[in-house]
């Protein structure tokens, strides 16, 4: 059995999913296996689009997150005998798959852009060194494989009507959640953006960001920070790309009075398109930048806001 | 109380990197204390601070990451132990390699970086965790002991939140825990006087390596002088057009 992890978000299966979904089936038939799909939930959750794409689905309500839970519902799962798992890759699932791939002493294979299956091992390509380098790496069954989120085309539904298995567990009570402190959400998610605008410190004020959001607005895209920006308390961490903070690959990707520290590359530094505005010629971003305008972000973003109007008119 | 860091050496982001033969090689780079890590060290530190008892530091590498360690104990970290290990090892081994000495030490908590600036995993904490079959917290931003238990703040996918849970514990740290200080003059001197036990380890990584490339992706580079602001900025949304077609 390949076994898929259903990530959600109390209603729909999220894009991600689709995308593993799509990995865990070419895995099944190199393999000759069949697919099965794991919804872990906390309240509601997608079951009948969930048993649209599998032929076993098996469901834990499992109450607030925790990587024990999440990874003793896997594993209960897995127990049908598992070759491989296949979940979307997040901060989450890469925490609670340490536990699964442990607990199976599977080879795990983190963030994949690909992946295929060849004489009974699993292949994969990722990235490494703060992504800055492409791997090719190798192992046997069982594997725990995790996909990078727009990297893979998504799984049409098999038009199944998967049967539902519910999953007991015993409790597992070693962390306690005392309070959530919900993101306030607006917008596109940053991660499954086509488009992130970008502002750093050079922005130098937070009220410069309502110039940035009309930006990535206008392009139907997503607001990103640095860290200096969200250090110094100008946006909130959820919008902080970079090693530290998330990883996007856009389409385009405008970086507004940001230096291009590594750091701050290595959450951006694949996107397709790169563009900089700075007033440093010298600034290390625009090496790394495929457009780019040296000058005061106080002058050009408003320019920029009207060109982009222009060219929508 | 016992406050354990588990830490790799990594190269510096900032240095270059060289393919030989088909692998990265790191000859040339400056290697370092993985900065992710580092906030463990600092958090090892203020635990003991402030609670009393032992910081510890483990190492996972090749010999080389004695300096990673000595980095470690010169900012204030009691004792060392260095598992020797050549090569690449994916998160389940390392967390096999550390788990008997962790268990033989039986520490308050343990602390690891939320992810490795060389082999990028994300993995180690919860590996280490089931090795032990002790909870994890990722993404740890705040920290506090409570008798038997721990409060601690971490980030999820979206959002974050608060969880008590109960010790022994591993949580993998992120910036904004703490700022992590820099090791003294003194500090170095008194390193050099203090333990790193050394263990090998004969195990061997599941997951291989077969090839490694930098795809420095090569970028256009057109770069327009904005001093005349509107222009600069028009032609720039006409290339995204036309040329790059993305908007
Ligand atoms: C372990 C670790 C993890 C880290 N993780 C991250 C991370 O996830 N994300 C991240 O971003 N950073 C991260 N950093 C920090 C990183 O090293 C840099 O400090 C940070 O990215 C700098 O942010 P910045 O470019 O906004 O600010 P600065 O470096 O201060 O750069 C500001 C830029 O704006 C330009 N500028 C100033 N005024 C103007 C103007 N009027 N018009 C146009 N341009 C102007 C300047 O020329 C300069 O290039 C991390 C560091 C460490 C040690």
């Amino acid at each position: 059995m390949i076994l898929v992890v259903l990530d959600h978000d109390g209603s729909r299966l999220r894009k991600a999913s689709l995308e593993a979904l799509t990995r865990a089936r070419r895995l099944a038939e190199a393999l000759g296996e069949r697919v099965a799909g794991v919804l872990l939930a906390e309240g509601q959750a997608p079951v009948e689009e969930a048993r649209g794409h599998v032929e076993t689905l098996y469901v834990a309500e499992l109450g607030p997150y925790t990587a024990e839970k999440w990874a003793a519902g896997i594993l209960e799962a897995a127990k049908a005998g598992v070759k491989a798992i296949v979940a979307p890759s997040s901060r989450q699932s890469r925490t609670y798959l340490g536990r699964v791939a442990y607990a199976l002493k599977a080879g795990l294979l983190e963030d994949t852009l690909d992946s295929w299956a060849e004489g009974g091992q699993v292949y994969a390509t990722r990235y490494a060194y703060l992504n800055r380098v492409t791997q090719k790496v190798r192992s046997a069954l069982p594997v725990v494989l995790t996909v990078k989120p727009n990297t893979t085309p998504l799984a049409e539904p098999l038009g199944a009507q998967g049967e539902v298995v519910a999953l007991s567990l015993p409790p597992v009570a070693t962390v306690e959640v005392l309070e959530r402190v919900q993101e306030e959400k607006k917008g596109v998610s940053l991660t499954e953006a086509d488009v992130v605008v970008t502002g750093g410190r050079g922005l130098g004020s937070p009220e410069a960001f309502q110039k940035v959001e009309e930006l990535a607005a206008l392009l139907g895209g997503a607001v990103g920070a640095t860290r200096a920006v969200v250090d110094a308390g100008w946006r909130p961490y959820s919008e902080q790309v970079g090693q530290t903070g998330k990883t996007v690959q856009p389409s385009l990707y405008i970086a507004l009075g940001v230096s291009g520290a590594v750091q701050h590359l290595a959450g951006m530094n694949k996107s397709k398109y790169i563009v900089a505005v700075n007033k440093d010629p010298e600034a290390p971003i625009f090496k790394h930048a495929d457009y780019g305008i040296v000058g005061d972000v106080h002058q050009v973003l408003p320019a920029l806001i009207h060109a982009v109007k222009k060219l929508k008119d | 109380m016992k406050f354990i860091a588990v830490i790799r050496q990594v190269p510096d982001g900032e240095s270059r990197l060289r393919i030989q033969g088909d692998r990265v090689d790191l000859s040339g780079a400056t290697l370092i204390l993985d900065q992710m890590d580092e906030y463990g060290v600092e958090e090892a530190l203020r635990l003991k601070e402030k609670h009393g008892g032992e910081a510890v530091v483990v190492g996972f590498g090749p010999e080389r990451t004695e300096e990673a360690i000595r980095t470690a104990l010169a900012m204030g970290m009691d004792r060392g132990i260095h598992v020797v290990y050549e090569g690449y090892a994916d998160p389940v081994t390392v967390a096999e390699a550390l788990a008997p000495i962790l268990k033989e030490e039986s520490p308050t908590l343990i602390l690891t970086g939320g992810q490795q600036a060389d082999w990028d995993s994300q993995a180690l904490g919860g590996a280490l965790a089931e090795a032990l079959g002790v909870p994890v917290v990722a993404w740890t931003t705040a920290l506090e002991l409570e008798g038997e238990t721990a409060k601690a703040k971490h980030d999820l996918d979206e959002g974050a939140e608060w969880v008590r849970v109960r010790l022994p514990a591993v949580f993998t740290t992120q910036q904004g825990l703490n700022e992590p200080r820099y090791p003294t003059l003194p500090g170095i001197m008194k390193a050099k006087k203090k333990e790193i036990k050394k263990v090998p380890f004969g195990g061997g990584s599941r997951v291989e390596i077969l090839q490694e490339s930098i795809q420095e992706k090569t970028r256009l580079q057109k770069v327009l002088d904005g001093k005349d602001p509107v222009a600069a900025a028009e032609e720039l949304v006409r290339l995204l057009h036309e040329e790059a077609k993305v908007i």
